[in-house]
This record gives structure tokens, C-alpha cells and sequence, in this order.
């Protein structure tokens, strides 16, 4: 058995360097005559820039808006229905649209003395009445974000129709409205860029922390008016991305443009403050959904409303439409109904530029799609997770096309969800339920279920509009002349894993042990095209592009050995890092050197063969492929001070066939880490007037390591029919439940006060005052059932 | 986020650093470990010209054991009570409050007497020391002179700490052996900030009982009603008359406010409770 191969626990390659602090990020990326930037960035949201006064004697340092000569603005034009269009300008032009943005460049010998600089710089600013909340845009009251724009509003179409029939024949209608906080990303690694000219090459090197090397070319080239064979965009170890580092940012093209200009090195690092204002830029949705079910509390239709907060400008490649499409699309989840209707709004506003984080738009779904299926087991007074399990898709429908024409491709939903019930002991925490507890907390028991549609394909991602469509990833494998093996590939590391999976795909196929493949990624000029590490593609984008180029390489290295062996290339096994013939044996090393150095030994003139291969892959279909979980929580709140925690946390997934157990359950453990953010700590706040208030990490709560339970995550392994191996995504399921999972949990334990939580983060302060609303409305009502009580039993 | 420049100097000992501190007048600072000035300096929010470094001085670091008190080097760091490795006045109260106040890196360098003079209201111990009825040593160009923790911190951030002079001990009064203690501290994560902590002392045998709101945004609170009713008739009492009293004492703050105050000082209560 090939002990490095698919399916084994290999210890990660990149592991020993990250854990060493031997790695290079950014940050240690040191040349000669490098010099820092630092942003002086807009106090205010939304106003108009009057004037900028440069220090006398520093002109040359300080760059606003007009010394920007060639640079365009970042357009990303989506092809939605009823889209419209922003202009970014990487340092404001004439107008700020968010606190934060980037209004003059400062150029100093290191960042203290460019933050000295920034310091001495006089803006004039007029305030204009700024965009805050969804409603604001929908109002159209408060000042235009874009001039040219009749309103506020990014997108707005509906898809779906109406269901008066359901609406007549339901038996219960459920009726909610839910929120979701405005979060920022926070790798641990912020932002940062560090580009140069290089003279022997005649190329702008561009070192940035990306996942996407190869796109963030295409955008400079287009932003600086270059052509791309001019840019070189190098990524180094990356400390996180997460989606943050998928969009063309404006700082990379300022940075790419000094260097370009003034052929010299310069260096922007993003600090944690920049990134919790300036970053501000995602997660808040907002939805208003009426579920109609039978008695039984099986869905009948789902007519839904999702707004999207999207701030001031659409990011390139993805669009300020991406987000909003992906919810409506993807709402109805793993369930299978046959009626829909889904409003769907992407707002502008005085915040910072919307980018898809982690589970895009599927977090927020989640959370409103599993709270609606809880909602309705209260309503008919049966258990959730029964009301659960009859509504999913059952296995025996698959491959299951969904009311939005999703086309899930393989597995058992209902299964997961069984298996998570049991691993979360759901008899053992209703029996605990019947005795109060000593310390009067309250005990709560929760599911969230989803598909997470990974790889998306080429038809996919051209439905959601984007001005760049992926489509065909490339690798190339190549034989060493030691018998090793080296892989490129342009997804980018960004601590995912990547390298040690693709290695094990590459081992796989040759039998050649991981120790001996070098993999390297994300660099425009030495690996091969990608789109990159987001969308939970890699794996099987990259992973199918290495198993089609090890195929390659396995053939060409058959009919080589076939010579020396003396048989058919088709008689010829590559197995425990050996070529086997049925005369004899050959080591990969012996048949390199006969390539490499001793050709006198191969036959003359096949032009053909060789030791090197490249081979491009995307999938047979282009309509991704569905991973999906469940994840089932107990939390214990305290009533009287609102503080949830939780007790126990257990995971059931299926991503198909899994390359590295250790690395999967990774994925799951650190997104469902992040997912515990969402549901009870994170949101920026903001004050009316449009500036975050918590920007520092003494107010922006993350979860730590005591706030994160000890998760157990149990796989089911059902193969996708369409892709490489029956691989399936993998890298943003833990992102997507958390949020429904925990306040379901939440919910279940408030229900005998008749409290129920519809927003996240449900942060102590939120579910205390929730407590206190509820105790205050029943002495006031007692007689009366309460207003905020949404669900209409209809007469049977 | 870098800090404007500064020079640094490193004190030898307090009178040193007091000196160092009027040499160079307003645009001086002192710096004992760094974990609330540091932030500052990075924010800008501080913008001191000088850093007079107190973490140097032998004489900050002494413990001076007295037949009714123990007097605390001001540079003392959280991690030294928490580790036990300096004497304990009050049978273990120092050091719980040390073992849960931030994380256990900030704990190695953060000091107690930065702590207090920084004066933050969300901060541990400057609660904890008007709990224990501490007294301040402060050292300026004029000698030294003492205040009372009731009386050190004027409002969120300021205190009675003088131009030039430096907090260089604090004197904790010694719990009687049958003394007993509560602290329940409120935080959304575990080691964050807290949102609002009750601290009970009573000391019987001294005659001694408080009862204290920490983590207000104004100096501690006092509750005399409810450390009157502890001592004159017992932990039930006490906690009964709870609610009145922090509504009464926190009438401008919102319902959800005085609930979370009311139910740490239950909670601290309840510890003296099971302690009898
Ligand atoms: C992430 C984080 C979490 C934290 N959590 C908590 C917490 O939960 N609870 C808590 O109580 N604290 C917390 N802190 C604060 C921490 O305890 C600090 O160590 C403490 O508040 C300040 O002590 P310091 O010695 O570091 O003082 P410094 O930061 O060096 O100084 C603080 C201020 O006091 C002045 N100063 C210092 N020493 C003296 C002196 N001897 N005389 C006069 N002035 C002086 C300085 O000039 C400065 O203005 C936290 C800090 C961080 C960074």
C-alpha cells in the first residue's frame, strides 16, 4: 500500500517550517532601499474632499488621488440582472464613500516616519449624510453613494414566483425575520505587499499575501494600463485568506504603482487596526423569509426576502453582486421543496467594500434556513431534528437537482444528521433537560445541517456574473534527475494544506513517497494558470490538474522503462516507489538518469516522450460538487446573564473521497472555530454616522481557545461521481453552521421562557436583553398571546 | 500603528525615576510593564517624548511584610501573585483575581501598580484594592505621601496621582484568619475585560465589611447597605437586598446593566456563603 498516498494521515509538509518560524511571509521579505507606505485613510464616511495640502518639502512623498497618472479605477462590472456599477479609485478621487478608504499615500523610510508624514497631511473634507443600514438605501433618503446612480441600491431581481396555491393549502406559516452582523475576516497574517522592478527581467515583481496570484496579475496589468507579461505576482507564505485575500485590493495596486513608477522597492503591511476599520467588509445580510408547511412540518414553499449590506464598492473579480445571488440561490439548502420565491438586494452603503468570506453567503443561509426549520417544529410541536430529517433530500433521490436547479451529485443528508445526533447523545441531553440544573443555567440542544457547494464550475460562476470567469486549472509534473518529483501549480498556499495534498494526489499515481515531491505554488511566472485557492476548488481543481499531470507523467515514464525493461509500456506498474516490469526493476532515479544524462541508453527520436507533463482539469460538469455536514451542539445558557457556552460540539461530514483525514478534520475544527465567532462574538458596530467603534481587539471579540469547545468530527465518504478520485471541497463547510447550529441550541434551551433569538453574533448583552424584553412583555400581556409570537396555526 | 519617537531611560531605583520625571516634566512618562502604555504608544493615543522605565528599579520590586498589612512593590507583576511567589495578605483573594486578569503573556509583564495608576475601570485590581481598603504609597519631588484606594481614582483613567510622582507601594491591610472573601467577575470570553465584577471582603474580627462594584465606567462603587446587612445579619440578607441597592446605586444605567451588576454581587455573595 502506498503509505503516502490518497486517504493517509500524512504529517503536512509546510508544518514543520510554519511551527518553526522558519517560513516567510510579507513581512520578512527584505531588499535593499525598501520603502514603507502608510495610508492616511478618511476619518469620515461618506463626504466630499475639498482639498488636500501636502507638507511644504515632502511633495514627493506624500501621493493623493491626482499624482496617480495611468492608474484606473477598479471597475467590476457584474452581469446580473438590474446590477449596477461602482468605480473605485485606489486613492479616493473627489469623494470618500467609507471610513477608512485610502485618500493620500505617504512614502518614508519606515512606517513610523511615514505614519509622522501622514500625520502633517491637511485634508479638507465636507460631510456628506452618510448610508449606514439597508433600510437607509432602500429609503433612498440619505445622499447617493454614486452620483450617476438614481439610487442606492447595487442589485435588486427576484427569482422565483409567486405560490398562492401553497399559501391557500399550507397548514402553517412561519414567518421570521433574521440578521446577521457585520464581521471582519481577521487572519492572523493582515494584508500586505511588497513589489519591486527588477531590471535583468524587466518585470515588476509583486509579492503580495493572495489567493490568487494569477488574477491578481490580469487586475494590476488592467489597473496599471501594463500588459500582463510585465507583472510577476509572487506569493509568499500566506497567514490566512479566508476570502480577504481573494479580491484585487486597492493598497496592491498603489504599492505596484510606486514601484513601477519610481523603479524602486516598496512595501505596505497591513496592521490590525487598518484591517478592523478598512476591513469591515462582510457577513452582514438580512432576511424576511414565510415558510409554509403541512402539519407534519414538511416544507410546502419558502418565499423568502435577502438584503445584502454591501458597502460602497464592488470588488474585483467577485462583484457586489456575487454574495446577494449566491444567498438567494442558495437558501433553500439541503431540502427538498418544490416552491420558491426569493427577493433578492444588494444595498450600497458607507462602509467598506463587501468580500465574500469564508462559506460566501452560505452562513447567513444557513442561519436563516435552519432556524426556519426549528421554527416550524415548534409550530406543529415536534422535534427538530425529526422535522429536520424528513425534509432533506433522501438519499434515494440522488443526483438531486433543487427548486434553484442545484444538481447534487451524491450522498445520504438524512445520514448525517442521524449520526450527528447520536454523537451529540441528543436522549442523554433531553433526559438532563428535566432536572434543573444546580446553578441555574439552562440547557440547550441544537443541529444545523447544509450543503456546501464547492468547485464551482465555469457555467456557475458565469450565471453569477463575474467579470472573470474560472474555468480549466492547470499543473505541471516533472521527473528530477534524482528521481523526485517536482509539482507546480498556480493555486496559491494559504495554509490550507495544499501542498501536502496535492503531493499526496502526485504520490498516488507515481508510488513515489511525498518526502520526495516538491510542490510549489502561486507564482504567475513559475507555475502554470490557476484562478486560485477560494471556493473550496482546490482540492479538486488543483488536486484533478496534479492527478491529470501525474497521469501524464506515468505514461511517458512507462514508455521510457519500457526500453530499458525490455517489454510493453502497458506491461509496466509504477508501485512502492519503483517501476516494475515483468523482467525486471527499474528505480525512478535509474530511468531519470538515462534521461538526463545518459540518453545514449533511450532510443533515438521520439519527440513525444519525455519527463515532464502538463495537464489542465475542471470537472464533467460544471455545476460544482456538494459537500455537506451537520453539526449538533449543547450549549448551556445562563438567564441571568445572558452567556452561552458550549458544552459539546460534534460534526458528521461527507466531502467525498478525503485525501488526508488530519487535514480535513482541520478544515472542519478551524472553520467551525471561526462559525463560533460569527454566532456569539463578532460584529463591527457603528454609530449613526457611519465610523466602526470597535477597532481594536479589545472590543472586536474573537473567540479564543477557551471559547472554542473540543469538537469531534466523525466523516461519511461518499464519492462524487463527477470529479478526479470522487473528491469533493472541503475548506469552508466548518464556516457555514455554526451560527444555526449554536442558536438553534440557544433557542431550545430559552424556549420554555417562550425567548427566541433570530440575529447573530447572539452576543450575552443580546440574549439578556432579549430575557428581559420577553419577562417585561408578559407582565404586560399576560392575557393576551404576545405580538411577537410570528407563527399562524391555521384551522385544519 | 507605530508609535511617535521617544527617548528611553531605565530608572535604578524610585528616587531616580522621580527625578528623571521632573528633569523632563510633562513630556515624560514612566512605563512599568508595557501592557496598557504599549497600546497607547502604538495608537497614539500616548505621545510622550521621554519613557522613564521603572521596571529597572530593585527598590519597586520589595515586599515589606508588617504585623497588620503587607506592602507591595507598585512593580510587582500579575504572574508573581498568581505563581505565589510573593507573600498573601488576604488568604488567597490576590491571588484568584491574579490568576484571571488577562492572559497569562500579559500577566508575566503587566505590574500591579501600573495597573492601578492606569487607572482603566474595567481593570481588576483597582476594585479589588478598594474591596481590601488598600493604601497607596505615592513618591514625588515633595517625599511621600499616602491615599486611600477609596480615594486614588477620580474618574475612567484619572486619579490623584500627582505631576512627577510615581505609585511606589501598595499597603493591603492583613485578613484575619476567619475573614472570607467572594469575587465573581463577568466577562463575555474567559480573561477578556470584565463587564462587571462583585467583590465582597468580610472580616469579622476586624470589624471589616465590604461590599464592591467593579467595572463600572467610574471609579469602584461601594455598597453600604449590603455590606451593613452582611454583617449585621448574614449572607441571605444580603443577597435579598441586593437588587435594591445596585438599582438605587446604578439609576441611570439600563435594565440589562443592573441585572448583570445585580447578579455578580449575588454571586460573589453566594461564595461567602459556601465558605461558612
Ligand atoms: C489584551 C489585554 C488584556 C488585558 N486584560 C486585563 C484584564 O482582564 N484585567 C485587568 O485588570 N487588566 C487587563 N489588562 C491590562 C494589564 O493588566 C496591564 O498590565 C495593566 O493594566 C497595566 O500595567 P503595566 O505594568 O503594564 O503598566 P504600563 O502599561 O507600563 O503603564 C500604564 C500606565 O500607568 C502608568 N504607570 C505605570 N506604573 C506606574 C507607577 N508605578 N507609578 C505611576 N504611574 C505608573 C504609566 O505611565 C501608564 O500611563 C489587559 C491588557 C491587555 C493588553
Amino acid at each position: 500500500m502506498n503509505k503516502t498516498g490518497i486517504g493517509q494521515r500524512v504529517r503536512r509538509l509546510e508544518d514543520p517550517r510554519l511551527v518553526h518560524g522558519k517560513s516567510r511571509y510579507i513581512g520578512d521579505i527584505k531588499v535593499a532601499g525598501m520603502r514603507d507606505v502608510a495610508f492616511l485613510r478618511s476619518p469620515l464616511a461618506h463626504a466630499l474632499i475639498k482639498g488636500v495640502k501636502k507638507p511644504a518639502g515632502y511633495e514627493n512623498q506624500v501621493i493623493c488621488a491626482e499624482d496617480l497618472n495611468g492608474v484606473r479605477p477598479i471597475r467590476a462590472e457584474s452581469t446580473l440582472p438590474s446590477f449596477r456599477n461602482s468605480e473605485q479609485w485606489p486613492l479616493a478621487k473627489e469623494k470618500v464613500r467609507f471610513a477608512g478608504e485610502p485618500i493620500v499615500m505617504c512614502i518614508a523610510r519606515n512606517r513610523a516616519e511615514a505614519e509622522d508624514l501622514v500625520e502633517l497631511v491637511e485634508v479638507d473634507l465636507e460631510a456628506l449624510s452618510p448610508v449606514i443600514t439597508p433600510d437607509q438605501a432602500k429609503d433612498n433618503k440619505g445622499d447617493r453613494l454614486h452620483e450617476h446612480w438614481p439610487d442606492n441600491m447595487f442589485l435588486d431581481f427576484t427569482i422565483g414566483k409567486d405560490m398562492p396555491d401553497i399559501r391557500d393549502r399550507a397548514d402553517v406559516v412561519v414567518k421570521r425575520e433574521y440578521d446577521t452582523g457585520r464581521q471582519v475576516m481577521n487572519p492572523m497574517e493582515g494584508k500586505g505587499v511588497v513589489a519591486w522592478w527588477d531590471s535583468q527581467a524587466e518585470q515588476l515583481i509583486v509579492n503580495t499575501s493572495t489567493q490568487v496570484p494569477h488574477l491578481i496579475r490580469s487586475g494590476l496589468a488592467d489597473c496599471l494600463g501594463l500588459s500582463p507579461d510585465l507583472v510577476r505576482v509572487i506569493t509568499p507564505e500566506v497567514g490566512g485568506g479566508f476570502g480577504y485575500k481573494c479580491v484585487l485590493q486597492p493598497e496592491e495596486i498603489l504599492v505596484a504603482w510606486l514601484a513601477y513608477e519610481r523603479r524602486g522597492a516598496f512595501r505596505w503591511l497591513e496592521d490590525r487596526r487598518e484591517h478592523l476599520t478598512a476591513g469591515a467588509n462582510t457577513r452582514e445580510h438580512h432576511y424576511s423569509v414565510t415558510a409554509y408547511a403541512d402539519k407534519r412540518g414538511r416544507l410546502l414553499g419558502l418565499d423568502a426576502e435577502v438584503t445584502v449590506n454591501v458597502g460602497a464598492y464592488s470588488v474585483w473579480p467577485f462583484t457586489a453582486g456575487l454574495e446577494a445571488a449566491q444567498a438567494g440561490g442558495n437558501l433553500p439548502g439541503p431540502y427538498a421543496f418544490d416552491h420558491y420565491r426569493c427577493h433578492v438586494m444588494a444595498t450600497a452603503s458607507n462602509k467598506p467594500p463587501f468580500t465574500p468570506y469564508r462559506g460566501v453567503a452560505r452562513p447567513g443561509v444557513c442561519f436563516a434556513m435552519e432556524l426556519t426549520i426549528d421554527a416550524i417544529a415548534r409550530a406543529v410541536g415536534r422535534e427538530a431534528w425529526e422535522v429536520r430529517a424528513e425534509n432533506l433530500v433522501p438519499a434515494a433521490s440522488m443526483p438531486y437537482q433543487n427548486v434553484t436547479n442545484k444538481q447534487y451529485d451524491s450522498g445520504n443528508y438524512p445520514e448525517s444528521l442521524r449520526l450527528a445526533k447520536d454523537a451529540i447523545r441528543f436522549d442523554e441531553v433531553r433526559q438532563r433537560q428535566k432536572t434543573p440544573e444546580p446553578d441555574g443555567r439552562l440547557i440547550g440542544v441544537g443541529f444545523a445541517t447544509f450543503t456546501e457547494q464547492s468547485a464551482h464550475g465555469t457555467q456557475v460562476f458565469a450565471q453569477w456574473g463575474l467579470p472573470l470567469v474560472p474555468g480549466y486549472d492547470e499543473a505541471r509534473i516533472k521527473l528530477t534527475p534524482d528521481g523526485g518529483v517536482e509539482v507546480a501549480a498556480g493555486i496559491a498556499n494559504i495554509g490550507q494544506g495544499i501542498q501536502t495534498t496535492l503531493a499526496q494526489i502526485a504520490s498516488e499515481i507515481l508510488s513515489i513517497p511525498t518526502d520526495r515531491i516538491r510542490v510549489s505554488l502561486g507564482d504567475t511566472t513559475t507555475t502554470p494558470f490557476s484562478t486560485g485557492a477560494y471556493a473550496s476548488r482546490g482540492i479538486v481543481m488543483s488536486g484533478g490538474a496534479v492527478s491529470r499531470a501525474a497521469e501524464g507523467l506515468a505514461e511517458r515514464i512507462r514508455t521510457l522503462a519500457a526500453h530499458r525493461l525490455e517489454c510493453n509500456a502497458s506491461e509496466i506498474r509504477l508501485e512502492d516507489g519503483e517501476i516494475h516490469g515483468p523482467n525486471g526493476t527499474l528505480g525512478f532515479n535509474e530511468l531519470a538518469i538515462s534521461w538526463y544524462r545518459r540518453p545514449d541508453q533511450l532510443p533515438a527520436g521520439d519527440g513525444n516522450t519525455g519527463l515532464e507533463y502538463t495537464a489542465f482539469y475542471k470537472p464533467r460538469v460544471d455545476t460544482g460538487v456538494f459537500s455537506y455536514a451537520t453539526h449538533a451542539v449543547v450549549v448551556s445558557v445562563d438567564p441571568q446573564t445572558g452567556k452561552t457556552e458550549l458544552l459539546d460540539y460534534a460534526i458528521t461530514e461527507d466531502c467525498g473521497r478525503i485525501v488526508n483525514p488530519m487535514i480535513v478534520d482541520g478544515q472542519a475544527i478551524g472553520g467551525t472555530a471561526q462559525g463560533i465567532g460569527s454566532a456569539l462574538y463578532e460584529e463591527v458596530i457603528y454609530d449613526e454616522r457611519g465610523q466602526p467603534l470597535n477597532s481594536t481587539l479589545a472590543d472586536y471579540h474573537l473567540p479564543g481557545a477557551a471559547e472554542v469547545p473540543h469538537i469531534r468530527v466523525q466523516h461519511m465518504e461518499t464519492l462524487s461521481p463527477h470529479t478526479a478520485h470522487g473528491i469533493k471541497g472541503v475548506g469552508e463547510g466548518g464556516a457555514i453552521a455554526p451560527g444555526g447550529a449554536v442558536i438553534n441550541a440557544i433557542n431550545d434551551a430559552l424556549s420554555a421562557m417562550g425567548v427566541e433569538i433570530s440575529r447573530i453574533p447572539a452576543t450575552a448583552d443580546h440574549v439578556l436583553q432579549a430575557i428581559e424584553r420577553r419577562k417585561t412583555q408578559k407582565t404586560l400581556t399576560s392575557q393576551h398571546s404576545s405580538e411577537e409570537q410570528q407563527n399562524e396555526a391555521r384551522a385544519v | 500603528m507605530k508609535p511617535v519617537r521617544f527617548d528611553y531611560v531605565a530608572a535604578r531605583d524610585s528616587a531616580e525615576a522621580v527625578q528623571l520625571l521632573r528633569q523632563h516634566g510633562d513630556e515624560a512618562k514612566c512605563i512599568a510593564g508595557g501592557q496598557s502604555l504599549g497600546p497607547m504608544l502604538n495608537l497614539r493615543l500616548a505621545r510622550p517624548s521621554v519613557l522613564v522605565d521603572l521596571h529597572r528599579a530593585e527598590d519597586l520590586r520589595l515586599t515589606e511584610q508588617r504585623s497588620d498589612s503587607i506592602v507591595y512593590g507598585s512593580t510587582q507583576r500579575h504572574a508573581e501573585f498568581e505563581d505565589g511567589l510573593v507573600p498573601d495578605a488576604t488568604n488567597g483573594l490576590l491571588r484568584t483575581v491574579a490568576s484571571r486578569l488577562a492572559y497569562r503573556a500579559i500577566r508575566n509583564r503587566g505590574t500591579l501598580g501600573g495597573s492601578i495608576a492606569h487607572a482603566d475601570p474595567a481593570a481588576d485590581w483597582i476594585g479589588v484594592m478598594v474591596g481590601l481598603d488598600a493604601t497607596y504609597r505615592l513618591l514625588g519631588a515633595d517625599g511621600l505621601r499616602e491615599v486611600s484606594s477609596t480615594e486614588f481614582m477620580s474618574a475612567a483613567f484619572m486619579t490623584r496621582l500627582g505631576a512627577g510622582e510615581i505609585l511606589c507601594g501598595i499597603s493591603v491591610p492583613r485578613l484575619s484568619k476567619a475573614a472570607r472573601w467572594g469575587y465573581y467577575r463577568y466577562s463575555r470570553k474567559s480573561s477578556g475585560f470584565s463587564e462587571a465584577t462583585g467583590i465582597v471582603v468580610a472580616d469579622p474580627e476586624r470589624g471589616y465589611c465590604r461590599v464592591v462594584l467593579g467595572a463600572l465606567d467610574i471609579p469602584p462603587v461601594a455598597l453600604e447597605q449590603v455590606a451593613n446587612a452582611l454583617a449585621e445579619k448574614g449572607v441571605d440578607e444580603a443577597i435579598a437586598c441586593t437588587g435594591e441597592a445596585v438599582n438605587e446605586m446604578l439609576a441611570g444605567y439600563s435594565d440589562a446593566k443592573r441585572q448583570l451588576f445585580t447578579v455578580v454581587v449575588r454571586r460573589a455573595l453566594e461564595q461567602i456563603g459556601e465558605k461558612q
